[in-house]
């Protein structure tokens, strides 16, 4: 097998830069290890090779005060394929946008890509972000390549696999309910969900609209902040989208953190939590604290009815997200006799089963006679889990838990029971809910198989919480390639 | 929309002995804004279909709303000038149906928090006046059009969707039952109408679909005591004309009356007017009615309006037609003038204009409301496109006010002034009209005209009367018309007397 491209993002751009190793030369090298691990992993859906070598060519030939701005000049990008761009088909992971082309691409790519960042392929994921697997895409699963045989988590599967596997530096994920970090945890890379606002959504195809987060995934805390830091920002086109100055992710990541207090929820240490996974967090917690971070055990009471207000919240949203692939304008239409056949064909054919369940579920949850029931009283208990965070965060800076409750699962073993697919995502969704930052970093590693720990902080504390992650990366060892 | 109606209307009309009218209207009016309401996609009518979209508007996978601020700033002074209270924070929510000319398969409306509610609409019956109750006012954006292919709906063969409307800014404005009969329904139209015509928020073009009525009319049976929401309410959608919108109503009342007479019941539906035959016909049944699931749209933020922006659009609006009709009742204009007058922004603003030169209202409203809406109606002109402008017909009252020049001669220059564009000044002297008002260029005019017609002159000693306009036509001949009949007037009575003695 071909040499790995042994760049970070940060290392790459640099050495593009400062012309030591050409965009052109690494992106072979990419696009080489992508031939090489692709049929075994499958991460991707959409690449264009040759657009992406003219590209890295053109970064190649611009004059050097130009080049010298780009952040990641050169840098290849891995974008999941809910995100929209205009140069590569769209799909979702669905039937339904099977072929679609986006006339305009998303403000966070094309960020990315003003910083000298060359997309080079669309990444797999669970149908319009829908699973914890990557198992629900229309076009196949991806595997973890950790161990083929496992899942790589999801729904941003595909671009985790991608960068773990050294497809990439960099990829851009969605994260609705714990989608960038759960598989970042599968794959043993790093992986962000911003602040809620803090990336603007214009241009990822919605969910659940008031959870969506697009994030940064990659293999070192310091890549995730170089990517963070280009897409972050306020942005005309997305309302929800904050004002808060970004701050120089870099600059103080290496600094030591002095006198931390970090909380630990004893909620997400109980029932349901693979031993496995709970002894590598506890252990790193352990560490920690020898190296001065105090550790407080504390209490957040409502994070029990997370998983039920997640899945009363997110459906709902997405039932009416969803109802504009319709058939009429654009993407699959099924034939029909008349309009009422036309969507129900449509949209029977064009979407997967648990896509299905979803749109149904929040069909219900909205209807006339459940609104207050379910939706209004899901909102409410929404309010009591961010007031849990509120006052965690009167104590403790920062709260770790588990990233997921278990290692990566055997592919399959969990198709049929949608419960126990709803509870893999019972770590992450809590800061979905709260509009939270959180951060998963590896911890460590159980028979070959990664585990993460997760990071959560208050609002707008994305420097923080990179600065936690980086202290983690220290202290752990890895394997290098898992392939 | 519709939901809780309160059982507010006073008692008003009767079909007959046994039911009362009860009518409330949903009116749809278009802003007037020149992007549309979440994207910058011009606002237009009449454009080549599909041409004014953008991912925005044509609901691409992945686009976001951003809420237009002329369009918050219009609604608002409508519902302001529609007597309501604003809503400091209000927000908006999603509609949802399935329908090939709404792209998201959601409409972005206000559903429970609207902008303005609580106002209403005054109507005049003579000296009589009622409040229509305002219930809410909320904004929405607007759906695409189908064009069907063929003569009617049953035998199109296929239907083509332009959306060039989709995202166009709307307001929804929802009055309480408080209307009792078809003629009510319309004096509320008309002054709705006209209130938003001084806004000018709006195109308020019926025919084109800038502003659109849907009736809801029900009956309400003598002693009925329960709510009027449980009355099987018929509404009549998308009538074209406020003269339709009557004949809508009316024909509903005879037929509803028709049903429950003979015993029959009233269905709660949603039906159509056909112009064409005066009749409304039956589309669809409620009770199968869509449920909207309403819910709060994720993607916009809360609309906050603060105080002094509220103050600040407040302070612009301009008089409203109320105001305008005591104005110029106080002013001493005729009641039947102030209300024609006010009918039309534009012929206030003219006289508004015209004020600022003059105090004569009663003057520059008569010559208004005469002369010059004869010479615009004959141009197809309306007061704002008017060749002559208010500071001119105010200079050409002043030459009669003089006594420059006779009422006569004003409407002659008038008449040049319209074809040309050009002055009064500039017309009354070229056609060489300065009246004559010197005394002593008249006075041998005067003997001379009484020497010539002894005869009349002495009927005119014997008593009579018309013998004096006799000679003063003989006085305006010789003078061409350019005597000033003022002074023709008082010198020959002077001469008259002055022999008699």
């Amino acid at each position: 097998m071909m040499a790995v491209p042994d760049y970070s993002a940060k290392g790459l751009a640099d050495a593009v830069r400062s012309g030591q190793v050409s965009a052109e030369s690494a992106m072979i090298g990419y696009l080489e290890r992508i031939r090489a691990t692709e049929p075994e992993v499958h991460a991707l859906l959409a690449q264009d090779q040759d657009l992406a070598l003219s590209r890295a060519q053109g970064v190649d030939r611009m004059p050097l005060d130009q080049k010298s701005h780009l952040a990641l000049a050169g840098v290849p990008l891995v974008v999941k394929d809910n995100i929209v761009t205009k140069e590569f088909p769209t799909t979702a992971g669905s039937r339904m946008l099977e072929g679609f082309h986006s006339p305009y691409t998303a403000t966070a790519v094309e960020r990315a890509e003003a910083q000298g960042a060359i997309v080079l392929a669309k990444s797999n994921l669970d149908e319009f972000g829908m699973g914890s697997s990557t198992e629900h895409s229309a076009f196949g699963p991806t595997k973890n390549p950790w161990d083929l045989t496992r899942v790589p988590g999801g729904s941003s599967g595909g671009s985790a696999a991608a960068v773990a596997v050294g497809m990439a530096p960099l990829a851009l994920g969605s994260d609705t309910g714990g989608s960038i970090r759960q598989p970042a945890a599968f794959c043993g890379i790093v992986g962000l969900k911003p602040t809620y606002g803090r990336v603007s959504r214009y241009g990822l195809i919605a969910y659940a609209s008031s959870l969506d987060q697009i994030g940064p995934l990659a293999r070192t805390v310091e890549d995730v902040g170089l990517l963070l830091q280009v897409i972050s920002g306020q942005d005309v086109r997305d309302a929800t989208s904050g004002e808060n100055p970004v701050s120089d992710y870099l600059a103080e990541l290496k600094r030591p953190l002095e006198g931390l207090r970090v909380g630990m929820p004893k909620e997400y240490f109980g029932q349901g939590i693979d031993p496995k996974v709970r002894s590598v967090v506890e252990k790193m917690l352990t560490r920690l604290a020898t190296e001065g971070v105090t550790v407080i055990e504390i209490e957040m009471p409502h994070t029990r009815y997370a998983i039920a207000t997640y899945y009363l919240i997110a459906p709902a949203e997405a039932s009416s997200n969803l109802s504009r692939y319709d058939g009429i304008r654009y993407g699959f239409r099924a034939p029909a006799t008349d309009l009422d056949s036309l969507y129900r064909n449509t949209r029977a054919q064009g979407m997967g089963e648990e896509v299905q369940r979803r749109i149904l579920l929040g069909t219900h949850v909205l209807s006339a006679g459940y609104y207050d029931q379910y939706y209004v009283k899901a909102q409410k208990v929404r309010t009591l889990i961010r007031r849990d965070f509120d006052e965690a965060f009167q104590t403790v800076d920062l709260v770790v838990t588990p990233s997921a409750p278990d290692l990566p699962f055997v592919l399959g073993s969990r198709s049929d029971d949608p419960m126990q697919m709803y509870l893999s995502d019972i770590c992450t969704v809590t800061a979905n809910l709260a509009g939270l930052p959180a951060l998963s970093v590896p911890a460590g590693f159980d028979d070959g198989l990664p585990i993460g720990m997760q990071w959560i902080g208050p609002a707008w504390s994305e420097d923080l919480l990179l600065r936690a992650g980086y202290m983690v990366e220290q202290m752990v060892e890895r394997p290098r390639w898992p392939l | 929309m519709n939901r809780g109606v309160a059982d507010g209307g006073e008692d008003i009309g009767m079909v007959d002995e046994a039911y009362r009218v009860v009518i409330g209207l949903e009116v749809h009016v278009e802003l007037k804004t020149r992007t549309k309401l979440f994207c910058r996609c011009v606002n237009a009518f009449g454009s080549a279909p599909n041409t004014q979209t953008c991912p925005v508007c044509l609901g691409l996978p992945g686009v976001l709303p951003v809420l237009n601020r002329n369009a918050v700033s219009l609604a608002v002074k409508a519902g302001m000038a529609l007597h309501c209270r604003i809503r400091s924070v209000s927000k908006f929510d999603r509609k949802q149906y399935f329908y090939p000319d709404l792209p998201k398969a959601y409409q972005i409306s206000q559903y429970d928090l609207p902008f303005a509610e609580w106002g209403f609409v005054p109507i005049a019956d003579g000296a009589e006046v009622k409040r229509i109750r305002i219930r809410r006012v909320h904004m929405e954006e607007d759906a695409g059009k189908l064009n069907h292919i063929g003569q009617n709906l049953k035998e199109a063969e296929g239907s083509l969707v332009d959306l060039n409307r989709a995202g166009v800014p709307l307001i929804e404005i929802v009055s309480e039952p408080d209307m009792g009969s078809a003629e009510e329904a319309r004096r509320y139209l008309t002054e709705l109408r006209t209130i938003l015509s001084y806004l000018d928020v709006s195109d308020l073009r019926m025919e084109e679909g800038s502003m659109r009525c849907d009736a809801n009319v029900s009956l309400k049976p003598r002693g009925y005591q329960g709510s009027l929401e449980d009355l099987p309410r018929v509404e009549v959608k998308n009538v074209n004309s406020i003269r339709n919108v009557g004949r809508a109503i009316e024909y509903e009342i005879e037929r509803q009356a028709a049903r429950l007479s003979q015993g029959e019941r009233v269905i709660k539906e949603t039906r159509g007017f056909d112009d064409g035959r005066g009749r409304t016909y039956s589309q669809r049944s409620k009770e199968e009615a869509n449920d909207y699931r309403y819910f709060p749209e994720p993607d916009l933020p809360p609309l906050v309006l603060d105080e002094s922006w509220l103050a600040e659009v407040q302070a612009s609006l301009p008089l409203l037609p109320d105001a305008w009709r005591e104005r110029l009742r106080g002013l001493g204009v005729a009641s039947q003038d102030v209300e024609v007058l006010v009918q039309d922004r534009v012929q206030v603003a003219f006289l508004s204009e015209a004020l600022s030169f003059t105090d004569d209202v009663r003057a520059v409203s008569s010559w208004m409301l005469s002369d010059m809406l004869r010479l615009l109606n004959e141009r197809g002109l309306g007061f704002d496109q008017s060749p002559v402008s208010p500071k001119d017909l105010v200079d050409l009252l002043g030459f009669i006010a003089d006594g420059k020049i006779s009422g006569r001669m004003a409407k002659e220059v008038l008449d040049k002034m319209f074809e040309s564009g050009e002055s009064a000044a500039v017309w009354v002297k070229r056609l060489g009209m300065a009246q004559i008002t010197d005394d002593s260029l008249l006075r041998g005019q005067v003997a001379e005209v009484l020497a010539e017609h002894g005869k009349v002159v002495a009927d005119y000693r014997a008593g009579k009367e018309r013998a004096f306009g006799f000679l003063v036509g003989q006085m305006m001949k010789r003078t061409q018309g350019q005597a000033s009949p003022e002074v023709v007037n008082r010198l020959l009575k002077e001469a008259l007397e002055f022999d008699a003695q």
